[in-house]
């Protein structure tokens, strides 16, 4: 038994609730490291070191981070900042994450900062630690502080190194009881320091390296609990019921439909309705067999034919050159208006992208046990504290009465169905006053995940007669991104929530593409339109995986190239030209000179008839700090229209790498999801309901379309801090892709995705263009 | 319900359930193992995937009642001191994210590297036909099954 173990002993510290045994076989002793004697997480005070930060007897180092790693190894990383701070080697350093009793808020995995912030207090900390290990020894060794130093986890006489003292022996399961200055913040902007300054990257011998995955043995041999793999004894199965059409709520329910099914029992609390179950094949055969009338609704959706005039007829509900979250912004029109009447030449284009799904591998799984006034949850959710004060508000428990513990879940890529799931296991334990495990069909992954919203982009721009930008205007319309936000305290951003009546706290929020282009009159703004259904819709919207970036680039990045054609010049050049000398070009640059870029304007010199074509296409971005090229190398095959993007060249400026190994997988990961959300995803739907529900009907990428090669440059600023790199570099996938099938067919696709049937079609309506 | 008799990972289990029954639930909910994993149900994501009589099949949509030969999951294909070749490859390549999809990938690469020991690209992305992976992690699934495979021709070379 390992830190659910812990979790279980540590449970009766919470007023109220008894003792709880977890049927998890944990391998191993990494996990037992968790301390045994941390306070609940409402007692953690994030201006503690202790808080951060315990060595054991042995001299070893448990990190408490308060962010989450999704399979990226952010937790390797972070073991390697402490280490470095703490002079240890990296297998003395252990890193404990996801559970609320043993780590502070500090933002979960939320907008590929796990190391851009949530790194900044453990290094603070253990640069503190060192510096009171360092007093520490010189008083055991009775001297000055000025005479000892610190290495490989012991203080020793710097006359005589033989004199020594370790860590363990200094402090070993001790509390260090020394105050940090904590900025008063929780969530991502949580940070703390100490007196001592963090080290100089210079003296950094542990960051820089290539560490492996410490889960990952575990996980290839079958061994890995996952949140699906969690069972409590006296637990119960439940599986939430859907209406056939969006937005209609159960009138009556016939329990006596399921009587058959021993055990099965209804839990309909407002609109909302589920089942459990003893076992949970019953609670799927129950799920599956209940009889439901419900009520009439006019079907919210338009056919999916007409989503893209929709968006561009709706009123606009908020407009806004600036930032989702600040002030409006107005967007100067009149500027843009002045430079296109001046100009030689006006270009435009409008660009289209669909509603996506977070499709994560598995439908989202949670266990809760209520237990009157308090409550343990166990998530797959990023964001784990969130869930727990989510669960604790939708239970009207004090936020401090439920434990969050997170374990691992089937893939998450930002608010996926994950923070729904929480909330159904909350609501059904405490309908049946037991345990209760929900986990979703496939429907409930893909249909009924919060989508990544759909949107026009609408791009001018006009140009002098020496083919120069004198002014651009994007304007991004489209479906809020924030009918879900992404923090998961509030349970009226669940779909629970929603049908228990608690009040839409929606925003309206889109953004703009992210790049340093300065054009003479450069004006970007968005606008938002009304949902199509307020509540509990599955095409309510939320974060994916860089949200907005896939399709504000789409627009942006493709518009940079139809300007070049049009300019006449290189695309790569183009940029350049726009690009003030520093990072941004010189990650442009990286990538061009590993791809060995010769530059040429796009297109095919003639428009090739059949067979397979190829061509290249650029994109870059900067997505606030971190920059990021790309350059793909494409074949598409005129005869099936399929679009094989072969070959990726990325370049990538995240300050200081902290671990090689994983940021290459991490930067890989985001390529392929990218390629599959360019060339295949595309959630469909009818007026009544969504149609997307599983992966017939939500195609994703195939090995056999996956790329050949990913070549990646990682362009190291030692003199920067470490920057996210967990999404940046997914933005500049459909664009690339897009500008290489440009080149290689002369079809300017301005749709996502670039489904075999869409090239064809593109073909087609070319061909009709060119008589004879 | 119904007695049924399952060989899985070499031990012999008699279950007393509804023969329509999924292989899956029988394996998790009755049996208490943790692999393989529900992805989609359907037979459309391999999350499931177990070997039976070395062939991989898709525990999700194989009714317990229809399970005739000897079940193996991925926890029983090596252990941690002696990982089965296509594992360490994978753990060499660090090839996974979240890892939820590798009962999928690793128990069909081990099929495959059994039956063609040495399959050219283009054999192992059509023999991958049908397995999905959310996070992305093809290219490097790739390159773990090509290290497997040169693995293996070294062993018996």
């Amino acid at each position: 038994m390992g830190w659910y173990d812990t979790a279980v002993k540590r449970r009766d510290v919470l007023k109220g609730a008894g003792c709880l045994v977890v049927s998890l076989a944990v391998p191993g002793a990494r996990r037992a490291m968790a301390a045994d004697d941390r306070p609940l997480w409402r007692a953690l005070s994030p201006g503690q070191l202790d808080t951060y930060l315990k060595i054991d007897e042995t001299g070893r180092v448990t990190a408490f981070f308060g962010k989450m790693d999704m399979g990226q190894g952010v937790d390797i990383s972070i073991a390697q900042i402490v280490a470095d701070e703490l002079d240890l080697p990296m297998d003395r350093v252990d890193v404990v994450m996801g559970d609320t009793a043993l780590t502070v808020n500090q933002g979960g995995a939320s907008g590929s900062t796990g190391i851009e912030r949530g790194a900044n207090p453990l290094r603070n900390a253990a640069a503190e630690a060192r510096r009171v290990l360092l007093e520490l020894g010189a008083e055991r060794l009775e001297v000055a502080v000025e005479e000892v130093a610190v290495a490989e986890g012991a203080v020793h006489l710097r006359a005589d190194p033989a004199r020594r003292a370790g860590y363990g022996e200094l402090i070993g399961g001790g509390h260090f009881d020394v105050r940090l200055e904590w900025n008063g913040s929780y969530g991502n902007a949580l940070d703390a320091l100490g007196s001592a300054a963090p080290k100089d990257p210079s003296e950094y011998r542990v960051v820089g390296q290539p560490f492996p995955r410490r889960d990952l043995p575990d996980i290839v041999m079958g061994t890995h609990e996952y949140i699906v793999d969690v069972r409590v004894p006296d637990m119960m199965h439940g599986r939430v019921i859907r209406p056939p059409v969006a937005g209609s709520v159960p009138v009556s329910v016939d329990a006596d439909s399921i009587g058959a099914i021993s055990g099965a029992r209804v839990i309909h609390e407002g609109d909302y309705l589920g089942v459990v179950a003893e076992r949970e094949w019953d609670a799927v055969r129950a799920a599956q067999q209940l009889e439901v009338t419900w009520s009439e609704v006019e079907p919210p959706f338009p056919e999916m034919e007409e989503l893209y005039d929709h968006i561009r007829r709706a009123p606009v509900v908020r407009e806004s050159a600036g930032g989702g979250r600040g002030a409006d912004v107005a967007p100067d029109r009149d500027a843009v208006e002045a430079a296109l009447a001046r100009a030689d030449r006006v270009l435009q284009a409008e660009y289209e992208f669909p509603f996506q799904s977070h499709g994560s591998m598995g439908p989202a799984c949670a266990v809760c046990d209520y237990r009157g006034d308090s409550a343990t949850l166990w998530t797959g959710s990023q964001k784990p504290h969130y869930a727990a004060e989510g669960v604790a508000n939708i239970l009207g428990l004090p936020a401090g009465n439920v434990r969050g513990i997170w374990v691992p879940g089937p893939g998450s890529y930002g608010r996926n169905d994950a923070g729904d799931a929480a909330m159904d296991a909350a609501v059904m334990s405490r309908a049946v006053g037991r345990p209760v495990r929900v986990q979703g069909m496939r429907a409930e992954g893909t249909a009924w995940d919060p989508k990544a919203p759909a949107s026009v982009h609408f791009a001018r721009a006009g140009l002098d007669a020496a083919g120069n930008v004198v002014g651009y205007e994007m304007r991004m319309k489209g479906f809020s991104a924030g009918d879900v936000e992404s923090n998961e305290s509030n349970p009226s951003y669940s779909y629970a929530g929603a049908l228990l009546g608690w009040p839409n706290t929606s925003v309206h929020r889109l953004s703009n593409p992210g790049d340093r282009y300065e054009f003479p009159v450069n004006v970007r703004y968005w606008q938002t339109i009304a949902p199509l259904l307020e509540r509990a819709s599955p095409l309510r919207t939320a974060h994916l995986r860089d949200p907005l970036g896939p399709q504000n680039h789409f627009a942006s990045e493709c518009f940079m190239d139809e300007m070049a054609v049009a300019a006449g010049a290189d695309p790569v050049e183009f940029r350049l030209r726009y690009l003030p000398d520093g990072r941004d070009a010189d990650v442009l640059r990286a990538a061009a000179e590993r791809y060995g870029w010769e530059p040429a304007v796009p297109g095919p010199e003639a428009p090739p008839s059949d067979g397979v074509v190829t061509g290249r296409g650029v994109a870059y971005t900067r997505r606030g700090l971190p920059v990021v090229a790309v350059i793909a190398d494409v074949e598409v095959d005129l005869d099936t229209g399929r679009v094989w993007p072969r070959r990726f060249v990325v370049a990538s400026d995240q300050g200081i790498v902290v671990n090689p190994l994983w940021l290459r997988r991490t930067i890989e990961g985001n390529i392929i999801h990218a390629v599959s959300r360019t060339l295949h995803e595309e959630v469909r739907f009818t007026p009544e309901r969504v149609t997307s529900v599983d992966w017939i009907s939500y195609p994703i990428l195939e090995m056999v379309d996956a790329p050949e090669e990913i070549d990646i440059v990682l362009v190291n600023r030692p003199e920067l801090p470490p920057y996210g790199a967990g999404e940046p570099s997914t933005r500049t996938v459909p664009p690339a892709i897009a500008n290489a099938v440009f080149d290689a067919t002369g079809l300017r696709i301005r749709r996502a995705p670039f489904s075999r049937e869409r090239i064809l079609a593109a073909r087609r309506a070319s061909a009709d263009r060119q008589p004879g | 319900m119904a007695v049924i008799t399952l060989d899985v990972d070499g031990t012999a289990h008699r279950l007393d359930v509804e023969p329509e029954m999924p292989l899956l639930y029988a394996l998790r909910d009755e049996l208490g193992l943790n692999n393989p994993r529900f992805g989609c149900g359907l037979a459309q994501c391999g999350s499931c995937t177990v070997l039976m009589d070395g062939q991989p099949i898709r525990a999700c949509v194989v009714p317990v009642a229809a399970v005739t030969g000897k079940v193996q999951t991925l926890s029983g294909l090596g252990t941690a001191e002696e990982p089965h070749p296509v594992q360490q490859a994978f753990i060499d390549e660090q090839a996974l994210f979240c890892g939820y999809c590798m009962n999928g990938w690793i128990l069909y690469a081990a099929a495959l590297l059994e039956s063609d020991p040495n399959p050219s690209d283009e054999a192992i992305r059509q023999a991958f036909t049908g397995l999905k992976c959310r996070c992305g992690s093809h290219s490097a699934i790739l390159r773990a099954v090509k290290r497997a495979a040169a693995t293996l021709s070294n062993r018996e070379g």
